[in-house]
């Protein structure tokens, strides 16, 4: 289990926090005019890869911020911890 | 009791404290600090248990948590019952009662034992190659194969124990109390760490507490005495905690360690009551060091499991620590120095050694000139080939190893024996480093995997690290631990050693025998039986990768996780294939390392904390007037009341005929209710639901549809405006939590220019729903100040009123299709106004009703339940509701995917009613709807999601999903069932008052 630094309210353990995909995914602006398969890129595709990744955690049984994370998936070292609209810190 | 078994020993047995305890049905003697297993041998018993395959008799082999063997039955009959406990682990105590396992009708006389005759017909694999055909016996061969390879029996009724968890926070946990552990604690806790110690034995010390030898000293004295002074000091130490009798079962990933820690069943039966038994701890450290020591091995050679035959170390910790020797006449069999350390204390006691076989050709030590020394013959560069004694070893034939060890030559020579005493070198515990990710690698001199790579702030010390040698682990475990904690004063000045041994090993995994390997049984895992034969035939028969040859021939998927003989397995496989140790992996080590309790997994969440529930303000009444209960989410919810003796299905029918012919009382107070504020509140509503908000008046309410971004439905309720900036939002119960968290998502990701403040306030009130045609009388009498004409309160608006001073907020809603009002109150005030209620609808025969009710009268309007009706599959299009779905809004989530060209489809399915052919028959919900049941194979075009027999349209309804059913109407369908078909015709979804007559009609 994860111990995770929540940007709001410092170390916690994993299990007060839901992971909630990956992060930097933007909400198009302007959704009616995409086509079928624009739409469906931002709507369905999802990187899984082994190494580092970019995901949003929400502390959830906590302040219930949401925030994003860089995690490297290949051993759980998680790289940074940053607030919704901050650049990653890391690459 | 034998007393030529037992001689004076050390502190760690209490003589004047003699406890009488029950094996097998018999009663025997120990004393206080005997385990069962150095009881059991103190009165001379080593056979204890049958094997798991070919039930062949099994002894006790080991002295600790490694033990495959000695599994056995504590406390029979009773609810205290536990199977497959070491008896190597139990502490015995006054009235200790157990048994053996596996075995019928005795251990002596077992009648599975013939499996040891048919062996040569159960090879590895046998069972999967066996019982394939026909397929469909399988459940028939399953019942016979479970009755015979049971283990030990499950206790059948409630644990009597209390078990709980506890979290430790430190900076520095220590897991082993060995030399190297207690050193390292040492050093921790002087330089200012937090430090926690555990131990999974009774005592600290590991295995040189004992060690009383000349031969290895530390600052020229023996070891056990400065390690005994070392212990005295650690435990007076502040910021040091030590924990005895905790096994570390697992290393998780952030050095988060979970360990067992074993409080009272070293007790009498009568001194637990009340205490807590087991408890788990929950570890987070700073920093892991690992000093978990290292197993010794054993060796692996023709029919080397016959009670007697012993690890070496197991004889000396008997005789060194418990005072009881394990035979009279014992020869030790080794292929290192380890064994001579086991000799001198037999030595010392006057115990008779009948020879040492040694397979190395060159002994050269100052231990073993010592014991050469006392007149003990030495069979160097010999192998024991074979062994004699059904119930107890009483005999061993022995050769001549040849110079590459592969064949054995010369004659065979018999020597007697009542124990055979096995050394094959040792094996670091590295099971929780691996645990925790750590990778190892292979040292070819001694032949054993050593910590490498650590994945966490960590480190391994002593022999768990592949130090053997006493001057090694300490002059290691000084450095490292310096280095790790980085500190100066590491509070050892000097620290010399001298030790007697070499470390000088002669390693053959698989003896040679002057048999052939078909006609051996070499054991490599004692407790699954699976001999070197059956891994050569895993690998004859092409399995190559160690996790596949272990799972064929189940080598190391014991209760022991194969602690003894997951090294020779992987030496032989390594030998048999030609290949480097470990390129065909090493087995993962998974928690627990020890098999945990169930009790301890669950500790307080038991019984009513198992899955907490969560009750309403109103539940109490609930429970005075007979409700029966239903699970919705975590919520416990009036489901129904019945009077008298009535079932289900007649309480339902009665209480909905009443909410329609005069009033009904329901507790709604588990709605999700979501407070909404801020500048920006109308903006957000727009844009995460379907309808339009913006121009909703303050005062009044709406229904709302929430949608996933892929269109499809997920939740639903009615919002009210309250004020300018301020809506309070209801949710489904079961949602309401998911609700919040969507919505916090959207503000703090997609919308964070958005002025708009959340709050969960679903248990800030109760919530009431009163209806049917005589509600408005019975709110009128509870409010009487509150004007509820059609005017001043129409349907779908909402009044800040209050009852006897209390303030309250209420709603004209209605999810019933009857003229109803939601009286909204603070939380504690919930139960009072609902007896309020009650008594002012006394004359209107008001009836409370419950979750079953409220679903009959919504489906006679057609109304969804969201999770009932819909799964995540159904766009608000699909269940015929596009009335909700605003044309105007350029945007709101779910939107776009509307028009998907999946979403538009035809041919989806889609919410429609259904009426049976016979108005009496009801459908069962999730029952298949079929058009042609001649076709094969039949095409599935929906299923039913709600169905009922409606008291007030006196003819049974449903609501169902159907394929294109949105242009079937009047169209016949069939719902196949098990013994017929039944006829029904899809309708509108809305059965009842489709024009609102009864929700808008005058009171």
């Amino acid at each position: 289990m994860f111990l995770i630094n929540c940007p709001f309210c410092g170390e916690r353990e994993q299990s007060e926090f839901k992971a909630g995909g990956e992060a930097h995914i933007v909400r198009p602006k302007q959704p009616t005019e995409l086509s079928d398969d624009e739409w469906a890129e931002y709507l369905f595709m999802r990187k899984n890869i082994k190494g580092v990744q970019f995901e949003r955690w929400n502390h959830v049984h906590g302040c219930r911020k949401w925030f994003n994370m860089v995690r490297d998936t290949s051993n759980d070292q998680i790289k940074a911890v940053y607030k919704m609209g901050e650049k990653p810190p890391v690459k | 009791m034998s007393n030529n078994l037992r001689f004076k020993t050390s502190k760690f047995i209490d003589e004047t404290y003699r406890v009488s305890f029950k094996f097998n049905n018999k009663t025997y003697f120990g004393f206080k600090g005997d385990t069962l297993a150095s009881a059991l041998l103190a009165n001379g018993i080593h056979l204890v248990g049958r094997s798991f395959k070919y039930h062949r008799p099994r002894g006790i082999m080991t002295s600790g948590s490694e033990e495959p063997n000695a599994i056995i039955q504590l406390h029979d009959n009773s609810s205290r019952t536990e199977p497959n406990v070491r008896a190597t682990e139990v502490e015995i105590y006054e009235g200790l009662v157990a048994s053996s396992q596996n075995c019928w009708p005795s251990v002596n006389f077992d009648i599975g034992g013939i499996n040891n005759l048919l062996s040569p017909i159960l090879p590895a694999g046998f069972y999967y190659k066996t019982f394939m055909w026909p397929a469909s016996f399988w459940e028939k061969y399953e019942y016979f194969i479970r009755k015979s390879a049971g283990l030990g029996k499950s206790p059948k009724v409630a644990d009597p124990d209390i078990y709980e968890h506890k979290y430790i926070h430190c900076d520095v946990s220590v897991i082993g109390a060995g030399i190297s552990g207690i050193m390292a604690a040492k050093m921790a806790a002087k330089n200012g760490f937090k430090t926690l110690l555990v131990d999974e034995k009774s005592y600290l010390g590991g295995s040189s507490i004992y060690d009383k030898s000349e031969f290895s000293k530390i600052n020229n004295q023996i070891t056990s005495s400065w390690l005994e002074k070392e212990i005295n000091e650690i435990s007076k130490l502040e910021n040091l905690e030590i924990k005895t009798r905790t096994s570390v079962a697992a290393f998780h990933g952030y050095n988060f360690l979970l360990a067992r820690e074993n409080l009272t069943d070293h007790l009498p039966i009568n001194q637990r009551e009340n205490k807590v038994r087991q408890r788990l701890l929950k570890i987070r450290a700073k920093k892991v060091i690992t000093a978990t020591g290292s197993i010794e091995r054993p060796l692996i050679f023709d029919n080397n499991d016959r009670p007697g035959i012993m690890l070496s170390s197991a004889i000396k910790r008997y005789i060194d620590l418990y005072g009881v020797a394990c035979g009279e006449n014992i020869i030790l069999f080794t292929n290192n120095d380890t064994a001579y350390e086991t000799a001198m204390s037999l030595i010392q006691r006057g115990i008779k050694i009948n020879a040492i076989i040694d397979n190395r050709e060159q002994i050269d030590s100052k231990i073993s000139y010592e014991v050469e020394k006392n007149n003990i013959k030495i069979y160097k560069g010999y192998t024991v080939v074979d062994t004699y004694g059904y119930r107890r070893i009483n005999k061993i034939s022995i050769m001549k190893l040849s110079k590459d060890g592969q064949t054995v030559i010369g004659d065979k020579t018999k020597l007697n024996c009542d124990c055979l005493g096995v050394s094959g070198g040792w094996t670091p515990a590295v099971h929780l480093f691996t645990q925790s990710g750590g990778k190892l690698k292979f040292r070819e001199e001694d032949q054993v995997f050593i910590p490498n790579v650590y994945p966490s702030d960590q480190i391994s010390i002593g022999s768990c690290n592949g130090d053997f040698g006493l001057e090694e682990i300490i002059k290691n475990t000084l450095s490292s631990i310096k280095k790790f904690l980085d500190i100066d004063n590491s509070e050892y000045k000097t620290v010399e050693t001298i030790s007697g041994l070499n470390q000088s090993k002669r390693n053959i995994w698989l003896l040679p025998s002057d048999k052939s390997i078909g006609k051996t049984k070499s054991f490599v895992d004692y407790q699954n039986d699976a001999t070197a034969k059956d891994i050569k035939l895993a690998l004859r028969e092409g399995f190559r990768s160690i996790e596949h040859v272990k799972r064929y021939t189940t080598t190391g998927m014991g209760t022991d996780q194969g602690k003894l003989g997951n090294m020779h397995a992987l030496g032989i496989i390594s030998e048999t294939a030609g290949t480097k140790m470990g390129e065909h992996g090493t087995t993962t080590f998974r928690p627990p390392y020890t098999p945990l309790t169930f009790g301890t997994i669950v500790g307080r969440n038991v019984g009513e904390f198992f899955d907490i529930f969560r009750r309403t303000p109103i539940h109490d009444w609930h429970v005075a007037n007979n409700a029966e209960f239903e699970n919705v989410g975590q919520w416990k919810r009036a489901w129904y009341y019945p009077k008298d003796n009535e079932n289900m299905h007649q309480a339902v029918q009665r209480e909905s005929k009443a909410a329609r012919d005069s009033a009904g009382i329901l507790d709604a107070s588990t709605l999700g209710k979501i407070d909404i504020q801020g500048t920006d509140a109308s903006e957000f509503l727009n844009r995460v639901y379907t309808n339009a908000w913006s121009k909703l008046a303050i005062g009044k309410c709406r229904y709302g549809l929430m949608l996933n971004e892929d269109g499809m439905v997920y939740d639903d309720g009615v919002t009210t405006r309250l004020g300018e900036n301020h809506y309070i939002m209801t949710t489904t119960t079961g949602g309401a939590a998911n609700v919040l968290g969507k919505l916090e998502d959207y503000l703090q990701t997609e919308w964070p220019e958005l002025d708009v403040y959340l709050s969960s306030v679903t248990d800030h009130f109760a919530t009431i729903s009163v209806c049917g045609p005589n509600s408005k009388k019975i709110v009128s009498k509870v409010i009487p100040d509150l004007d509820l004409s059609d005017e001043k309160f129409p349907h779908m608006s909402f009044k800040n009123s209050k009852i006897d001073n209390i303030k309250c907020r209420i709603m004209r809603i209605s999810f019933t299709g009857e003229h109803s009002y939601e009286i909204n109150i603070q939380a504690n005030f919930g139960k009072s106004v609902w007896e309020k209620c009650m008594e002012a609808g006394k004359d209107f025969n008001i009836t409370p009703y419950g979750t079953e009710t409220m679903h009959l009268l919504r489906a006679e309007k057609g109304f969804i339940i969201v999770g009932q009706d819909t799964d995540a599959t159904l766009t608000p299009i699909d269940l015929q509701m596009d009335w909700i779905v605003s044309k105007k809004k350029y945007d709101f989530i779910g939107k776009r995917s509307l028009y998907r060209s999946d979403t538009i489809r035809e041919d989806r399915k889609q919410l429609v009613g259904l009426l049976t052919e016979n108005p009496e028959e009801v459908l069962e919900e999730g029952a298949q709807i079929v058009a042609d049941i001649k076709k094969s194979p039949i095409e599935m075009l929906g299923h039913v999601t709600s169905s009922y027999y409606s008291p007030n349209l006196k003819k049974s309804i449903a609501l169902g999903v159907v394929k294109g059913g949105k242009n079937m109407l009047g169209q016949k369908l069939i719902i196949p069932m098990e013994n017929k078909n039944i006829n029904v015709t899809v309708a509108d979804p809305v059965f009842l008052d489709k024009e609102g007559e009864r929700l808008n009609a005058k009171l």
